[in-house]
């Protein structure tokens, strides 16, 4: 099990476990996390599971992918540490991560 | 506007599931209308994922959304169905003991024996950036649509966004307004690269300007916009003159008004039997992503499964004492004929 911390606008903390080859979205979704909307469901389509990844963590989670560069237009505040959780997958390496959610995916 | 449309059915949502509503419903002689926010059919399948493969879909290995909506409008066509784009159902009243009434933001004005529910996740509607204090300004000088373009004549007019929608007003609002800005939030445009080209030619031109950053906080009092400030890429905040502001982020569904018309909700989601696919109100249907019963996949196959069994009920409620008879369309030559494939 890999655990993934989310922390909500208001600083509210909550640790969620998920297991590898699941998106970080799916274990957000599973899991009632709020704020991860995904109202596509997935198909990096709509720009509404937007997280923040913490500082320590954006090297382990990589750069974006061209398809979410392109869907991160659709999304507000984007930062240097956005990416859209639809397109993280679980790996053992990312055990601890933590991510920040958007005050509001719109 | 306020003719009132008189059919057996009114669908409200045209994506899959609505659309193969149509000929499950049209192999029993019954006429449907359809209404949906969107300008085109296809629902999410249009609108979220066109080009992106579906693999489940029963006798397609794999399909993009834009086929599937293609062929679902092939499949229906001999049905003949009608229709309405760029509506929403805001209002669906009973009317006595038979009839429904539906009422559209558009001004449209239905009368039917039969409602189907098929609206997906609920309407699309723009995303509204959340920038404070927006919504004082939203109708008045923030837009989330062009509706008359004359409303943008001689007006200071930002527009943000990267996609087709921004690019394709940035060209059609220059000529007419004051001052045109289109802010983007980096160098790289999703538009047509057409559209991106003549944008591009409007700056050379000297005709508008093009920045590169995000809206952070608006300026103005009573709901008149006078500036945007943004926060460039290298970090430094500046401000752009504005009167008129459109910002182009995509669009998220809501359930909207779906919630009022006194049907049960289970979670945004409305609970029907799995026998007919009705719901609280009989003669109310709900099928597709938007109803609720134990064990619901949301799956379009599930959303053709449930119009078919719906269609049944459906035909009981408009043809009240008489018998249906169920046919296949392999060997039933009535309804091929309907199909437009037998004499």
């Amino acid at each position: 099990m890999v655990k993934i911390t989310f922390i909500q606008h208001n600083g509210t903390e909550q640790t969620v476990e998920g297991t590898p080859g699941m998106t970080v979205m799916e274990v957000a979704v599973k899991n009632q996390v709020p704020g991860i909307d995904a109202d596509c469901g997935g198909a990096c389509a709509c720009a509404t599971c937007h997280v923040f990844v913490e500082p320590e963590w954006t090297e382990k989670t990589g750069a974006r992918n061209p398809m979410e560069e392109d869907m991160l237009d659709f999304a507000f505040d984007v930062r240097d540490n956005s990416r859209l959780s639809c397109q993280i997958k679980v790996r053992d390496e990312l055990d601890g991560l933590r991510l920040k959610v958007p005050a509001k995916q719109f | 506007m306020s003719d009132v449309i008189h059919t057996d059915v009114v669908i409200v949502g045209a994506g899959p599931t609505g659309l193969f509503a149509v000929f499950e419903l049209g192999l029993l002689d019954i006429k449907c209308h359809l209404v949906d926010i969107l300008d085109r059919p296809g629902g999410q399948c249009a609108e979220l994922y066109p080009e992106k493969p579906i693999y489940d879909i029963p006798g397609y290995p794999v399909v993009s959304g834009a086929e599937l909506t293609k062929n679902l409008m092939e499949q229906i066509r001999p049905f003949g169905p009608t229709f309405h784009f760029g509506h929403m159902v805001t209002e669906l009243k009973k009317l006595g003991d038979a009839d429904f009434e539906l009422k559209t933001d558009g001004g449209l004005h239905f009368r039917c024996k039969v409602v189907v529910v098929a609206a997906g996740g609920g309407s699309f509607q723009p995303k509204k950036p959340p920038i404070p204090g927006i919504e004082q300004y939203e109708e008045k000088s923030v837009f989330y649509a062009v509706r008359k373009m004359e409303a943008f004549r001689g007006k200071d007019v930002l527009i943000i966004g990267g996609g087709d929608s921004a690019l394709d007003w940035t060209n059609n609002l220059q000529p007419i307004a004051r001052s045109m800005t289109l802010l983007h939030r980096r160098e790289e445009f999703r538009a047509a690269p057409d559209s991106v080209n003549k944008m591009r030619e409007l700056v050379a031109a000297g005709k508008m300007q093009m920045k590169f950053g995000q809206v952070t906080a608006l300026k103005g009092e009573n709901g008149e916009l006078a500036g945007a400030v943004v926060k460039g890429n290298d970090g430094q905040s500046f401000e752009i003159v504005t009167n008129a502001m459109l910002p182009f982020f995509g669009l998220t569904m809501k359930l909207g008004p779906v919630a009022d018309w006194g049907l049960n909700l289970h979670e945004n989601l409305i609970p029907v039997d799995t026998e007919k696919f009705e719901t609280n109100i009989p003669g109310i249907f709900a099928i597709g992503d938007i109803n609720y019963y134990p064990g619901k996949l949301k799956l379009i196959l599930s959303g053709f499964h449930e119009g078919a069994l719906m269609a049944q009920q459906a035909f009981r409620i408009i043809n009240p004492g008489a018998r249906l008879m169920f046919q296949y369309t392999t060997s039933s030559t009535n309804l091929q004929r309907k199909l437009g494939v037998a004499e």
